[in-house]
């Protein structure tokens, strides 16, 4: 994985972004606080601890909610553009699939609750936190892989992304959810650097968590429209 | 310059030629990246203009050298009808995706929006690195459809389906037309993560009393552009996506059942043609908003710094703006009342988009009403300016027409509808993009652009445009049938004269463009040297070194007080009050000053 930093020129907020798509905008990590302290009444909207990740999280999820919107209103629209739907058995892993996100986004929020802990107390032993996050990256990849087999499974079948229509948007959905969640994998490779070096910052943290929830929440609303649907 | 600000940074300006220059993380740089991409597009898109013309009138000149291009498409030199369909697809792509997109929204936008809103850098610097370089590729892949296989697709720049998914369909239809495919995925992944800084940036990097009312016109309209576009190109992509899948792994999204090409059955069925034109539209007429709104808020930037007064009034302006940007989404099926429609939608489509004409005129009024009590200041900046708003009301005006579908159903197919879209969004923005160009070329590079020869550009490119673009209605109204390559021996016969008079108009307007560029070269060498504040301006780029140092403001944030265009009121420093200075003055608030 690419990891750039940059900071930005600004006394208390420097940001630095990895190179991975919408999924990464949580890397706004940050460095130690540069000695330059001003009076409060002199410090801009720029020199405040920059609010700037979770604002891009929250735009990305609008831009990924359009791009998901518009495969699913293309797929009502094939449904009924012809005779030739093809309801096939769903995947029974699926639902497996889906414990094991949602259980990652529980880890990942408890090591967000030990993260804050972590700051009141000032610098400690960052195990625990650290642990949680692993806790996710592991769910998260197996998630991953669960899909896999999903598709394996289908292909065992003889369903194929040209097979029928019904397949073809089954492929679409479940392959471009899964890049975007292996982006949000990445991300958090990011942010367990970041915090093995003592460098994380809270609104980091929760501007991945943000992220993270939003894939769970998406693949939520995929697995019912797929199961509706297929 | 009165300043209560603090030093801020604290580390180095980058280091090398390759980072500072190439891969620069700088949104300075990186606007001047884009505004330099689309100055190439625009004249290679500008250049097949040319060849079209020329093939249009004189269907049997060699055009020498063309050959090499294709030998296939203009064997000797002379262009086959195929070729001109090709020409013509590459044309629109060039000039809609990465010159009305690229330079007055990404280019200007990318440039000034943090300057304007007093903040050092964008609020993702690494994304925004990569915005640039992923267009750049996806330029690339597109122009390389001219040099691999039978040369670049023929479906146009809307690409309609079937004829975008099935690879006989005619040359370009197979290497041609998957490039382009891809080249347009990439590209929307670039204008996506270009949004997301756009609005982050200003959403969280606004100075110190930058309040939301308090940013200038012209980034306001970059923000909403880029709420527009986050939203616009994330349709675009799944669709993009779909046909790439339909054109290489055999999928089925927009191809109909039991099509027959060349004779063969297709191998596809059960799609929908018409899906692809709701999701190509969706995004396609925001778009038309993501070429104008930037070019209507750098014009109106530019009217009120030439007038020295303030606009009617500014937040009047930024509701119809935003007015303008949420009903775009509600009009993209005007684009289809000929496409086989359920014809009741095509009255729903068609309330939303007379609707729209109503944000859209009271802009216009505000920009000539506010002429008014205006000490107008003519310069090369103002009359571009002043000329987009001619553009876009001659433009604008056939708009009225072709959103009724009765009335459109005749015109659809003929040049009123080319005449209609190159003056209201391509001309209009252009003009909106020359006139940035004059009026921030001083900060961008540090010199003045020749005032006498801008004019001249000006002058020429103005009545040009009319003479070209004024005669398409004219043939449209008559039915002269749009996308042919020849009219020599049918019914459009007589028609030849006019246009035989546009390609001549098109050649002398495209010789004035040269006017431009040499303008623009010799002065960013050998121009005078800029002044901070050349136009005596008010907002925030005003308020740092032409050109501004790496950091925008060195290590010194300035601190906004005021309203941005505090013009026509005594202040310090002239007939204006900057937005950073603290100076106590009488609000010149413009509801007060002009009744």
């Amino acid at each position: 994985m690419l990891v750039w930093h940059r900071r930005l020129a600004c006394a208390g907020r420097c940001t630095a972004e990895p190179a991975v798509l919408h999924g990464l905008i949580m890397a706004t990590t940050l460095q130690p606080p540069p000695t330059v302290n001003l009076p409060t009444s002199l410090q801009g909207v720029n020199l405040r601890d920059s609010d700037a990740p979770s604002t891009g999280i929250w735009i990305g999820i609008a831009a990924i909610t359009m791009t998901f919107a518009a495969f699913t209103s293309a797929m009502l629209v094939r449904q009924g553009s012809a005779n030739d739907w093809r309801h096939f058995a769903f995947p029974i892993i699926l639902y497996f699939n889906t414990a094991v996100l949602l259980a990652s986004s529980l880890t990942l929020q408890i090591g967000k609750r030990r993260f804050s802990r972590l700051d009141s107390k000032g610098p400690s032993n960052a195990r625990p936190t650290i642990t949680a996050l692993y806790g996710t990256l592991v769910l998260g990849w197996t998630f991953v892989f669960g899909q896999y087999a999903a598709w394996q499974q289908l292909r065992s079948e003889g369903l194929y992304l040209s097979s029928a229509p019904s397949s073809s948007f089954f492929y679409v959905f479940t392959v471009l959810h899964a890049l975007h969640v292996i982006g949000g994998l990445l991300g958090l490779v990011y942010v367990i650097r970041k915090l093995r070096g003592g460098l994380l910052r809270a609104n980091t943290l929760s501007a991945a968590s943000q992220y993270w929830h939003f894939m769970g929440l998406l693949w939520l609303y995929l697995l019912i429209l797929l199961r509706v649907k297929i | 310059m009165h300043e209560l600000s603090t030093h801020a940074a604290h580390h180095a300006p980058p280091q090398g030629v390759l980072r500072k220059y190439v891969f620069s993380v700088d949104h300075k740089v990186i606007g001047k990246q884009y505004y330099g991409l689309g100055l190439l597009a625009v004249v290679i898109g500008m250049v097949l203009s040319w060849l079209m013309r020329i093939h249009l009138v004189w269907p049997n000149f060699a055009i020498p050298g063309l050959q090499w291009l294709s030998s296939a498409g203009a064997p000797g030199g002379v262009i086959t009808p195929e070729y001109y369909l090709q020409l013509m697809t590459m044309h629109g792509t060039l000039m809609v995706f990465f010159v009305l997109t690229n330079v007055p929204f990404a280019g200007f936008g990318n440039y000034f929006l943090p300057i304007q809103i007093g903040a050092e850098d964008m609020a993702f610097p690494r994304f925004n690195m990569m915005s640039f370089w992923v267009t750049f590729v996806g330029f690339c892949v597109l122009v390389a459809a001219f040099f691999v296989g039978d040369g670049p697709p023929l479906s146009g720049w809307t690409a309609y389906a079937p004829l975008n998914a099935i690879p006989r369909t005619g040359p370009g239809q197979a290497t041609g037309q998957t490039l382009w495919a891809v080249s347009i995925a990439i590209f929307c992944i670039g204008q996506l993560l270009g949004s997301l800084n756009f609005i982050t940036t200003t959403l969280d990097l606004r100075t110190k009393g930058m309040t939301l009312m308090r940013m200038p016109i012209c980034t306001w309209a970059w923000f909403i552009t880029s709420c527009i576009g986050l939203l616009a190109f994330a349709v675009l992509l799944p669709a993009c996506i779909l046909l790439i899948l339909d054109r290489v792994a055999g999928t089925s999204f927009f191809v109909p059942s039991n099509l027959v090409v060349s004779d063969q059955l297709v191998n596809h069925s059960g799609g929908s043609p018409l899906l692809w034109q709701h999701l190509f539209w969706f995004f396609g007429h925001p778009e038309v908003y993501i070429a104008i709104l930037p070019a209507a808020g750098i014009v109106s930037h530019i009217l009120i710094n030439s007038y020295r007064r303030p606009l009617l009034s500014h937040k009047v302006i930024i509701y119809c703006m935003i007015a303008i940007g949420f009903l775009s989404y509600m009009v993209w099926g005007h684009h289809m009342f000929l496409s086989g429609m359920n014809p009741f939608s095509a009255l729903v489509f068609s309330f939303p988009t007379l609707v729209i004409t109503i944000p859209a005129t009271i802009l216009v009024l505000i920009w000539i009403g506010s002429l008014y009590g205006a000490n107008l200041q003519i310069n090369s900046a103002s009359l571009f300016a002043l000329g987009f708003i001619s553009m876009f009301v001659s433009g604008g005006v056939s708009g009225f027409f072709l959103a009724q579908p009765s009335i459109d159903v005749y015109l659809h197919g003929t040049y009123f509808v080319v005449g209609h879209f190159h003056m209201v969004m391509g001309v209009a923005a252009i003009f909106g993009m020359f006139a940035g160009t004059y009026f921030w070329a001083p900060k961008m590079f540090g010199r003045m652009m020749n005032e006498t020869w801008g004019k001249v550009h000006f002058w020429g490119t103005f009545v040009g445009t009319y003479c070209i673009f004024m005669p398409f209605h004219y043939l449209g109204l008559v039915g002269n049938v749009r996308r042919y390559s020849a009219f020599v021996d049918d019914y459009l016969a007589p028609l030849m004269p006019v246009h035989r008079f546009i390609t001549i108009a098109a050649l002398i307007t495209g010789a004035f463009q040269i006017v431009f560029v040499i303008n623009l070269i010799y002065s960013r060498f050998k121009g005078a040297v800029a002044p901070d504040n050349p136009w005596q301006g008010t907002s925030l780029e005003w308020a740092t070194s032409s050109p501004p140092p790496w950091d925008n403001f060195g290590g010194r944030l300035p601190v906004v007080y005021h309203d941005p265009y505090q013009y026509g009121i005594e202040g310090a420093s002239g007939d204006f009050v900057m937005q950073n200075s603290s100076e106590q003055i009488q609000t010149a608030r413009e509801d007060k000053k002009l009744i």
